[in-house]
């Protein structure tokens, strides 16, 4: 490496680091040169009020630090598009010590337009001359020194995947920023006519106090000729001293317009490329007229008119298929991992006692977060799946292909991915909006993107389907029959759909009004991704996830908690304790029904009756003391040596064959329970066949050897206990159920229920609803508590009973149209602020979404009614 | 503002109607003054050769320019003209 010593006086930043910007075209590999540079030391911000990733990273080279800014992807520096603009801004503004320019080099004309307008920026320009492994396989043969020297500009060779002419580069760079090795730069020739009308602007532009420090004034004359807005519009504001300078400009363009026939611009562009090409010739020699040939038979049944679309297709349910089947697995580690952190934060309190910190943390900062968490795994996965199919090159196409139907929707080819991810989850589909290249088309994406059925809507469309509409075959196709339910589902996902074009379409046509912009994108030859390329894509993304989404959701998730936890109940309505107690007795004495099957004389009833009391004893212990505590232990011995009695006392024979056969049938149940959730065979495959027969084997014996035995034993784990479990389950539900009603959801409910009363909503669905704000699948859950009847899934066909018994088919459908519509999603609102940098568009997305679901609703449930439906 | 307005009449045919497999050269760009700087940046000026890879008669069009494979959008393919 060629470092120097003999360091001159160009002190760089305040803290001596060097700032280094990256500029280049889309497809120029300029990322993997980013990565080369930096590794892992990179972090993202978007650049301030747009929507722009600004990327960052740092590295040392000869002992100096470098601050690598990745600027935006841009075929040039006019002000057309938001990334040309902070492209430019950047370098005007910041003025980087040494700008690298990255240039495919197996593409030299059209990548050598924006050096030339570097150039023109007097900006200490490297050009690093990418992939001039691949240039030199198509017949390119690059006399660099020569190259350098026709454009007045260090030029580096690399290889950016192969990580070749890094260390090169970074020499490069350093000398270049320490002004060393500096060629002469050359003024670019546009023709005389051009020229002399620049030489008559440049001493005016000289001329006006304050310009031509921040500006080259070339540059200023040559982007006055062009009629650059931005520049034309910061001289208007200088006022009256750069008058003579607009009016010769205006004058020039004039001239220049008569004189070609052509706006000046074009004139100037076309100029340009004659420079390019005249340096091309010099210094470089093509020999074989070879491109593109592996991408063109892969483009020939990808771009296919009759199979695009096919592949197309096939692709995005690929990306789909593989981000929800392989993300599964790890969904649920992560959600075991919170289950068992939350049991193990749990065992710091004693058991069974009462306490509001375990509460918050258990329930609401694990719950909340664990929540959000759980999601990473499919984003993770679904970016790995889009950073393939952009690196690749094949999104290019993508949009080609999807381009006509898109843009009759009014979106962009490239949006069709993002909706399709948003039917598995909104909040990955939304940040998937990245690689839209507008901001115009990806806000009327992001806006619309939550009316597409994400799954966890699914899950309440299938409780509330389940509990209102009996699935009756409505028409009979022979092949196929359509039925009352999948038809209704079918219905609310093509509702959603429709309502987004619909939307997206009146976005286009108001607030986001503006040419569309017509299908102009460059499409790369295929390449294969590397994999410190996907890497790096794949987690600045879920970082930001994680990170930013993590935090205000965690501040939602504890606001939840504490609205559905306070203010607590003191007084219920009902007394639960006595209830409890109540049933502890009749529990007992339900026993002494036993003794007849088990053939134990009725004077001896009693000693069941003793054995329950046992029992109810250990099972008190466990509720208020964790397994490794004394007070358990104890309780375990009590349990045993009552046992140990019973069996020594009258009809003990009898007493200890009960004992044995009811642990015997509560083993061979467990197996089998354990072998149906661990291989979950559908009923009567032969899997099911065989765990039943296991069953009945194990079961053979003890009925064979006392049948009485078995028959009490049965009976007692078929009845008796089940109907006090039964009992204790409700006297919970209907305690939890007065609480929420007592809390200030409850009362939220309660107090918005004038309001969703014209929607056919009670308050318990109003608070039903406050509750899936944290996450759309709480509602059930939620509903479940209200109605007393659980929230586990084994509760879910109690608590159809319940709504269908509360409510008419009519406010069923209405409640799956609200949650349809409505944005009850706190993540993606948090995304969709992160995603636009601004809350104006998430609030407006979260208030526009409410009010369509609020007015559809309404119209819905008053026009069913006067229907009489 | 200033842009199509003065090149009413232009020369030459709309690049939709080149079939796929030939060479032509730009002569005119009918767009607005954003897109058209838009477009040679991209490659697209008038004198360059043009070479259309793909064209079904409808939708968007590939075409060759200056080593780049570059998709246009059919609005695209019927401003730009070419001989």
């Amino acid at each position: 490496m060629a470092c120097h010593d003999d360091k001159p006086a160009r002190p760089g930043r305040k803290d001596g680091a060097l700032t280094v910007a990256l500029a280049g075209n889309p497809n120029s590999g300029k990322t993997t040169i980013f990565n080369n540079l930096t590794g892992a030391h990179q972090h993202v911000a978007n650049y301030p009020g747009v929507t722009v990733e600004r990327k960052e990273g740092e590295c040392t080279h000869c002992g100096r630090r470098l601050h690598v800014v990745d600027l935006p992807g841009t075929y040039s520096l006019t002000p057309y598009s938001i990334e040309e603009v902070v492209a430019r801004n950047f370098l005007i503004e910041e003025r980087p010590d040494a700008v690298v320019d990255v240039v495919d080099a197996s593409n030299l004309e059209r990548n050598l337009y924006l050096a030339v307008q570097l150039l023109e920026l007097r900006v200490p320009l490297v050009l690093a001359l990418n992939m001039s492994d691949l240039a030199e396989r198509r017949g390119f043969a690059i006399n660099h020194r020569h190259l350098s020297e026709l454009l007045g500009a260090t030029i580096v060779p690399t290889v950016g995947h192969k990580g070749k002419g890094t260390p090169e580069l970074l020499d490069a760079i350093v000398a270049v920023a320490e002004g060393r090795g500096l060629p002469r730069p050359v003024e670019v020739t546009y023709g005389r006519e051009v020229d002399e009308e620049l030489a008559k602007l440049v001493p005016l532009v000289e001329a006006v106090p304050g310009l031509s420090n921040h500006h080259p004034p070339r540059w200023v004359a040559v982007k006055l000729l062009e009629d650059d807005s931005l520049i034309r519009e910061s001289i208007e504001r200088l006022g009256d001293g750069a008058r003579p300078l607009l009016d010769a400009a205006a004058a020039s363009r004039r001239h220049l317009q008569t004189v070609f026939g052509d706006s000046p611009e074009i004139v100037i562009a076309d100029r340009t490329y004659g420079f390019i090409s005249g340096a091309c010739e010099e210094a470089v020699t093509r020999t074989v007229e070879a491109r593109h040939t592996m991408s063109d038979r892969i483009d020939r049944v990808v771009m296919h008119s009759a199979l695009g679309i096919p592949t197309f297709l096939l692709l995005t349910y690929l990306v789909f298929q593989f981000t929800f089947t392989v993300g599964e697995a790890p969904t649920g580690w992560v959600e075991s991992f919170f289950g068992w952190l939350s049991q193990s934060l749990a065992h710091l309190w004693p058991k069974g006692a009462e306490s509001p910190l375990r509460s918050l943390l258990c329930d609401g900062v694990i719950g909340g977060v664990g929540g959000v968490l759980v999601f990473v795994p499919y984003i993770i996965l679904l970016f790995l799946a889009i950073a393939v199919l952009e690196d690749t090159g094949y999104m290019a196409r993508a949009a080609f292909i999807m381009d006509r139907v898109m843009h009759k929707i009014g979106l962009h080819g490239k949006s069709f991915i993002p909706m399709l991810v948003g039917f598995g989850c909104n909040v990955p589909a939304i940040m998937a909006t990245r690689t839209l290249d507008t901001r115009r088309d990806r806000l009327a994406t992001i806006m619309v993107l939550p009316l597409m059925s994400c799954s966890a809507r699914l899950v309440v469309y299938t409780v509330l389907v389940g509990a209102f509409f009996p699935n009756r075959v409505l028409v009979d196709l022979g092949f196929m029959a359509v039925r009352t339910q999948p038809l209704i589902l079918f219905s609310l996902y093509a509702l959603g759909v429709l309502l987004a074009i619909a939307g997206a379409k009146l976005l286009r046509a108001t607030a986001l009004r503006g040419e569309t912009l017509p299908l102009v994108i460059e499409l790369p030859p295929y390449r294969v991704p590397t994999l410190r390329g996907l890497a790096i894509h794949v987690w600045e993304r879920s970082r930001l996830y994680i990170k930013k989404a993590g935090t205000i959701i965690l501040g939602v998730a504890i606001a939840l908690w504490v609205l559905t936890t306070y203010p607590k109940k003191q007084r219920y309505a009902e007394d639960y304790e006595a209830r409890g107690r109540a049933a502890a007795e009749a529990y007992a004495r339900s026993m002494r029904e036993l003794a007849e099957p088990l053939g134990l004389p009725a004077a001896h009833a009693g000693q069941l009756e003793a054995l329950a009391r046992a029992d109810l004893a250990l099972a008190e212990a466990r509720e208020n003391h964790f397994e490794h505590e004394a007070g358990h232990k104890e309780a375990v011995a009590r349990h045993e040596r009552a046992l140990a009695e019973l069996r020594a006392g009258p009809a003990g024979a009898r007493i200890a064959s009960f004992l044995q056969v009811r642990q015997t049938i509560e083993e061979a149940r467990g197996r089998f329970d354990q072998a149906m959730q661990r291989y979950n065979p559908p009923d009567h495959s032969p899997a099911h066949v065989s765990l039943l027969r296991h069953l009945e084997d194990d079961l053979a014996k003890p009925r064979s050897s006392d049948a009485a035995a078995y028959a009490a034993a049965s009976a007692y784990l078929d009845k008796a206990l089940p109907a006090y479990e039964g009992e204790l389950e409700a006297i919970r539900n209907g305690q939890a159920a007065e609480d929420i009603a007592h809390s200030m959801a409850g009362r939220i409910g309660r107090l918005i229920e004038p309001l969703i009363r014209p929607l056919g909503f009670d308050w318990k669905i109003g608070t039903g609803l406050l509750g899936a704000f944290g996450a759309r699948e709480v509602f059930v859950a939620q509903m479940g508590i209200i109605y007393a009847v659980g929230s586990g899934e084994e509760h879910v066909e109690a608590l159809r009973e319940r709504l269908r018994a509360e409510y008419t088919p009519l406010v069923g459908f209405c409640i799956m149209l609200f949650f349809l519509i409505s944005l009850l999603c706190v993540p993606t609102t948090v995304i969709t602020r992160r995603e636009t940098g601004s809350w104006g568009w998430a609030l407006a997305q979260l208030g526009g979404l409410t009010a369509l679901a609020y007015i559809l609703t309404l119209v819905t449930y008053q026009l069913g009614r006067i229907l009489g439906a | 503002m200033r842009g199509p307005a003065c090149e009413a009449a232009l020369p030459g045919r709309p690049l939709s109607s080149v079939p796929e497999g030939e060479t032509v050269r730009l002569v005119g760009v009918e767009a607005g003054h954003g897109l058209r700087a838009r477009l040679a940046a991209m490659g697209l000026v008038p004198g360059t050769k043009v070479r259309m890879m793909r064209n079904s008669g409808h939708g968007p069009a590939v075409v060759e320019v200056k080593d780049t494979r570059l998709a246009l959008g059919r609005g695209m393919t019927l401003h730009l003209r070419v001989e």
